[in-house]
């Protein structure tokens, strides 16, 4: 390592210069330019004038000065300004962070200030080695690894080698094997295809619960919807996540139901899963004029109008629909669960 | 063959009888009614009603017909209420200007006075949701939290969480709701103004629409971080992030890189 | 470095005591002799590295402050506390852990967003890092391993960033969640109970909270701490690359010492970048939870999108058309999930893992390379890595399509539209430009070189024809662009010995072959010096008679419009 005088030994001349003065012949020009050497080193106005040096010294001092008045507008802060309402959250918000920034930019422009203008600028030269070993070197470790292995003996013996290895294989199934049984817990993946919806179960309002009556819905009204029981379910979320339902009321006349659903609808009330086919975001995005239900996370398309079939997005599937009537006192209820599981495909979907 | 013709006379009897009655209520609930429809709005008198049917022939009857009927290029107007005129025409949506994907707020054409005149009108055509009074849409009267839980249900997929708008299918938009006044949001969650579905009394009942002009009102409050970088969501922080946050550090690390003069 | 003083100061006795207790029980003495002068280069671009690192230190602080007041737990509770949005709701106990940490702790709602800010700009800064170390070539031998460790630690910060995202358990990451269990579920045989074991039964479930923690403050944090760990390791063992220049070579590391100007320039960067953190996450509002709510299936909100990270895989899920979806003797196989969830992204990282070990053995180079290049004297690299951004960027801008559409007011299926086929065309465009760039600036290099800068200075003959007069190179310009090779395609022997007996490997060697001149058939060579002379000599052919070789070296350059004036007065008659 040495710091680099930079000088230059060869003479300055321009080579190219020379070719063309005549005095190199073209049989006497190197086939590749030749490394010039390092460009001499500039001295900093605070090298040649030690008032500049003086300068960059106090302003080095200003900033961590700033440093230390950030660390106190933070301490103000803190004990001063109380948390509440949000203006007040903000206030406390806004100090501690300005304090924190400054009191961190500071530290950190003064010592980069003083690298930059104090410290000594001449470039140091450094060699490097081949990043592998040396011959030498590397025949003392085979050697040493040949020995090894003689030492050990396993050169011929097949069977402990495969002991060896088989029982280091195995082991770890003693950690995997109860890890992975236990993670999924029941592993019944057949509640994919069964929701909280029953024949007879009431539509009801999302989140509150209240039952719905055919008569209050109007056309081009949409309503989101939970059974009215749900909240009686064990794991509520779990089955809020399947059996969300979006109720929406379309002119009679627009409506085209797909055969064999003729008796799902209700005087144009239908009633569709929310979760999307695609991956199951609740499709919620309801478009009264054109009858689209888009979703907001991968904008597939859906027609309502026509059995809720796919018009544009990454969804194939239609959404699913329960089947719905009306019972004696008014209210919507469903006549069925879910006729196919609802949401996103999976592989045993159709099983 | 007579017997038949007979039996089906009879099935159909009350029907068309039903369908007459209704009818005739309607009508007599039109005339009677529609002015005590609109307790909030200075009651509209007859007067009214003639003035709101003059401006509506000068500047609406071209696309709604002459009394308000519809026609091939615009919805027939009766029974919208004056809730949809107090909305569409207060928000200078209407008169409509160009067409396009979709209607579009612009500078309000007519006074208050003259809205108020051309609502009482429409009112009069057939019966339809009313303006909401003040103390309908007042948000102190609403409980922000309840309406959290029914804007994200109800609205905050198409509105986004906190009402900053969002799109559409087809170039269509649900538009910000950060500026738009109490009564107009409340009236169009009555009416359901383009793409926008109803939510009706028993959807929403009047308290809960309250409780959503609360909870949007609440937002109008500054966010508790800083700023809300138009409250977009994740996009626009990551946006932030690397204009602001990536910019400012490799200046930084320029100045540091730079030899020093 | 200021002050030397001769006689030893207290404080100089003071740190040469300690330094000889400490030397004595760890022979520390040998480390500091080895890395207390060692060598680094300086330039900007070697501190995006840097800035991954702090913003990842800045992470862990910050990060131990919030595990202290977070509570990861999905047991239900009602909130009741100062934010009136909030009041009376039900919700998990993580959830009203992060608003209590958020709006009752004094400092906490500052830490939580720097905390988040930072981990957008770790995931930025190494991104930015893997740009510079790409374009330049830094993954060159001996340094492959090094890229293998960098990208490895890309994806163990996409996980930290995705299991951090979801502890709040509000609406937002709810949803992000819910999309996760979809795209689980559309793996083949194993999806549904893939989904089972990461939620430990149905979606929701109530255990995720718990087991994204341990994941998020423990594994993820301690392998990226063990590798960048690691990381540096290789950095001091291969010390590190320099820009080319006069003076730097395969054989040299030219800059400072790592004490006193690094551990200055580097520390203080520290503090800068974290001060920078500070300063967004004092100004600027991220994640406010309380908008979205806790967490509910039910509810989604416009702009339903995850953390910029993740955007190309929302994108790459929007872009795919949904008819892919098959059924296989009744079996559904959802390629309109898998393609774009896992193929394409598993493409495009692998691509970025492999191209160093691709490169390598198409360019047939076993040297080891300290000495970086200049982007554009690589043009496939440079073009490839370009196309694969645009790939990214394509990806990014479709996952976005909602917010373009409202703020451009286009309509969102148009947009979809266009970006399905631009994530097919944009890439290939894309390389096809940056490499007809790269050759163009290339020669531009060799026009500079051979001609010189023009001065702006006009002169004009006696014969009235004006020229431009040219200003050479001097050494160290000219250095910068002649001293790289331009790599050719392999050659390779032939497939048939002198005797005609086909050989073994020919044809993975044609293969070879093959990818090589793709890579390289395309090449502008760097000017040598028999050229300059040439280019020199050129220009004297149509030069008048009479010049004076003195008159030479202000007016050198050659080529057509550098002859010299016939009158050796001419030059200052300025037009």
């Amino acid at each position: 390592m040495s710091t680099h005088d930079h000088g230059h030994d060869r003479p300055q001349g321009d080579v190219a210069l020379r070719g063309a003065g005549g005095t190199v012949g073209a049989a006497g020009v190197p086939a590749r330019f030749e490394d010039p050497g390092l460009e001499p080193h500039r001295p900093r106005r605070s090298d040649l004038d030690p008032k500049a040096a003086k300068r960059a010294e106090r302003q080095t001092v200003v900033l961590f000065g700033v440093s230390i008045l950030g660390t106190i507008v933070f301490l103000a802060g803190y004990f001063l300004l109380p948390l509440g309402s949000s203006e007040a959250i903000l206030r406390s918000n806004l100090a501690l962070g300005l304090g924190l920034a400054f009191a961190l930019l500071g530290i950190g422009t003064a010592a980069v200030h003083w690298a930059k203008s104090l410290m000594s600028d001449h470039e140091v030269v450094d060699e490097r080695h081949p990043v592998q070993s040396s011959p030498e070197v590397r025949e003392i470790a085979v050697k040493a690894l040949q020995d090894g292995v003689a030492d050990a003996n396993v050169g011929r013996r097949g069977v402990l080698k495969g002991a060896l290895a088989g029982s280091l294989a195995l082991f770890p199934l003693t950690i995997a094997v109860p890890l992975i049984g236990e993670l999924g817990e029941d592993w019944d993946v057949s509640k994919f295809k069964h929701t909280w919806w029953k024949a007879g179960t009431r539509l009801a309002t999302d989140p509150d619960a209240r039952p719905i009556k055919a008569s209050d819905v109007t056309i081009g009204s949409v309503v989101h919807v939970i059974p009215e029981d749900l909240e009686e379910a064990e794991h509520v979320l779990d089955e809020k996540a399947k059996a969300i339902v979006l109720l929406i009321r379309l002119d009679e006349r627009d409506l085209k139901p797909l055969p064999g659903r003729e008796g799902w609808a209700y005087q144009g009330i239908v009633a569709y899963s929310k979760v999307c086919t695609h991956v199951g975001c609740p499709v919620a995005l309801y478009e009264q004029q054109t009858h689209h239900l888009l979703c907001p996370c991968h904008q597939s398309t859906f027609d309502v109008s026509e059995g809720a079939k796919v018009v544009f997005g990454p969804a194939k599937r239609p959404l699913p629909q329960l089947p719905i009537e009306v019972d004696s006192e008014g209210y919507l209820v469903a006549q069925s669960d879910f006729t196919e599981p609802v949401g996103p495909s999976f592989w045993e979907r159709l099983k | 063959m007579k017997a038949l013709a007979a039996r089906r006379q009879d099935r159909r009897a009350p029907l068309v009888l039903l369908l007459l009655a209704l009818l005739l209520t309607g009508a007599v609930y039109a005339v009677v009614a529609p002015p005590s429809a609109d307790a909030s709005a200075p009651a509209a008198t007859g007067d009214d009603v003639e003035t709101g049917r003059q401006i509506f022939q000068a500047n609406c009857s071209t696309c709604h017909g002459p009394n308000a009927e519809g026609t091939e290029w615009a919805p027939s107007l009766v029974g919208v209420g004056a809730a949809a005129v107090d909305f569409q025409v207060g928000t200078g949506r209407m008169p409509m200007q160009n067409s396009g994907p979709q209607v579009l707020a612009k500078d309000v054409q007519f006074t208050d006075e003259q809205i108020t005149q051309l609502a009482a009108y429409v009112a009069s055509l057939g019966a339809g949701p009313a303006i909401p009074t003040e103390e309908q849409v007042d948000p102190a009267g609403g409980d922000p939290a309840n309406g959290l839980s029914l804007f994200r249900t109800n609205c905050a997929m198409c509105h986004n969480a906190v009402g900053a708008g969002g799109a559409l299918s087809e170039g269509k938009f649900a538009p910000a709701l950060l500026e738009t006044s109490p009564e107009h949001i409340y009236e169009a969650m009555l009416t359901g103004p383009q793409s926008m579905p109803v939510f009706n009394e028993a959807t929403l009942t009047s308290q809960e629409k309250q409780d959503i002009i609360a909870y949007i009102e609440a937002q109008k409050e500054p966010s508790p971080g800083g700023l809300e970088l138009g409250s977009l969501g994740p996009v626009s922080e990551g946006v932030w992030a690397w204009v602001v946050g990536i910019g400012l550090l490799i200046a930084f690390s320029v100045w540091i890189g730079a030899k020093s003069s | 470095m200021t002050t030397t003083t001769t006689t030893p100061t207290r404080t100089g006795r003071a740190a040469a005591a300690t330094a000889d207790y400490l030397d004595q029980r760890t022979s520390v003495g040998g480390a500091v002799k080895e890395f207390a002068r060692k060598v680094f280069p300086d330039h900007w671009s070697f501190l995006l590295g840097e800035v991954a690192l702090y913003s990842f230190v800045t992470l862990l602080i910050s990060g131990a402050f919030l595990t202290m007041f977070f509570v990861p737990s999905m047991a239900e509770t009602e909130y009741t506390g100062p934010f009136a949005t909030q009041e009376g709701l039900h919700m998990t106990e993580a959830y009203a852990s992060t608003l209590r940490l958020s709006f009752e702790v004094r400092g906490g709602l500052l830490m939580r967003q720097i905390h988040h800010w930072a981990a957008l700009i770790f995931m930025a800064s190494i991104v930015v890092h893997m740009m510079r170390v790409f374009f330049t070539g830094a993954f060159r031998k001996p340094r492959e391993l090094n890229w293998v460790v960098g990208f490895t630690l890309l994806i163990l910060g996409l996980a930290a960033g995705f299991t951090g995202y979801s502890l709040p358990d509000d609406v937002l990451s709810g949803n992000g969640l819910r999309i996760t269990d979809g795209v689980v579920r559309s793996i083949p045989i194993v999806g549904s109970y893939l989904s089972y074991m990461i939620f430990g039964g149905e979606f929701p479930g109530t255990d995720l909270i718990p087991r994204l923690y341990t994941i998020h403050i423990l594994l993820v944090p301690a392998l990226i701490l063990a590798l960048i760990g690691l990381h540096l390791l290789f950095v001091v063992l291969h010390k590190h690359t320099q820009f080319p220049g006069s003076g730097r070579t395969d054989k040299n590391v030219v800059g400072y010492p790592l004490f006193p100007v690094y551990v200055a320039k580097a520390g203080g960067f520290f503090f800068v970048v974290f001060g920078v953190l500070a300063l967004m996450g004092a100004t600027m509002s991220i994640n406010p939870v309380w908008n979205y709510g806790p967490y509910d299936p039910s509810p989604v909100s416009a702009g339903a999108q995850p953390d910029w990270y993740m955007l190309f895989l929302e994108g790459s899920l929007r872009l795919m058309p949904g008819g892919a979806e098959v059924v296989i003797a009744g079996y559904t196989l959802s390629l309109n999930v898998l393609i774009p969830a896992v193929v394409v992204p598993g493409l495009l990282f692998s691509l970025l893992a492999l191209y160093p070990f691709v490169e390598a053995a198409v360019s047939g180079d076993k040297r080891e390379h300290h000495v970086l290049d200049r982007p554009r004297n690589v043009p496939f690299r440079t073009a490839f890595g370009v196309a694969v951004l645009t790939a990214f960027f394509v990806l990014v801008l479709a996952g976005s399509n909602d917010l373009i559409a409202t703020h451009f007011r286009m309509s969102l299926n148009d947009i979809t539209g266009v970006l399905r086929i631009a994530f097919f065309v944009a890439p290939v465009a894309a390389f096809w430009m940056t490499k007809r760039i790269c050759l163009s600036l290339q020669r531009k290099d060799r026009e500079l070189v051979l001609h010189g800068h023009e001065s702006a200075r006009i002169v004009r003959f006696a014969s009235g024809e004006y020229i431009e007069v040219h200003k050479p190179l001097d050494e160290h310009e000219r250095w910068l662009r002649v001293q790289h090779e331009a790599i050719r395609p392999l050659e390779i022997e032939p497939a048939e010995d002198a005797r005609g007996v086909r050989r073994k490997g020919y044809r993975s060697d044609a293969l070879k072959q093959r990818v090589s001149r793709w890579f390289y058939e395309d090449r502008v060579e760097p000017v040598t010096p028999a050229e300059l002379v040439a280019a020199h000599s050129h220009g004297e052919h149509d030069a008048l008679e009479a010049v004076p070789v003195e008159q030479a070296p202000q007016l050198t350059g050659g080529g057509r419009h550098l002859v010299e004036p016939t009158d050796p007065d001419a030059g200052d008659r300025r037009a």
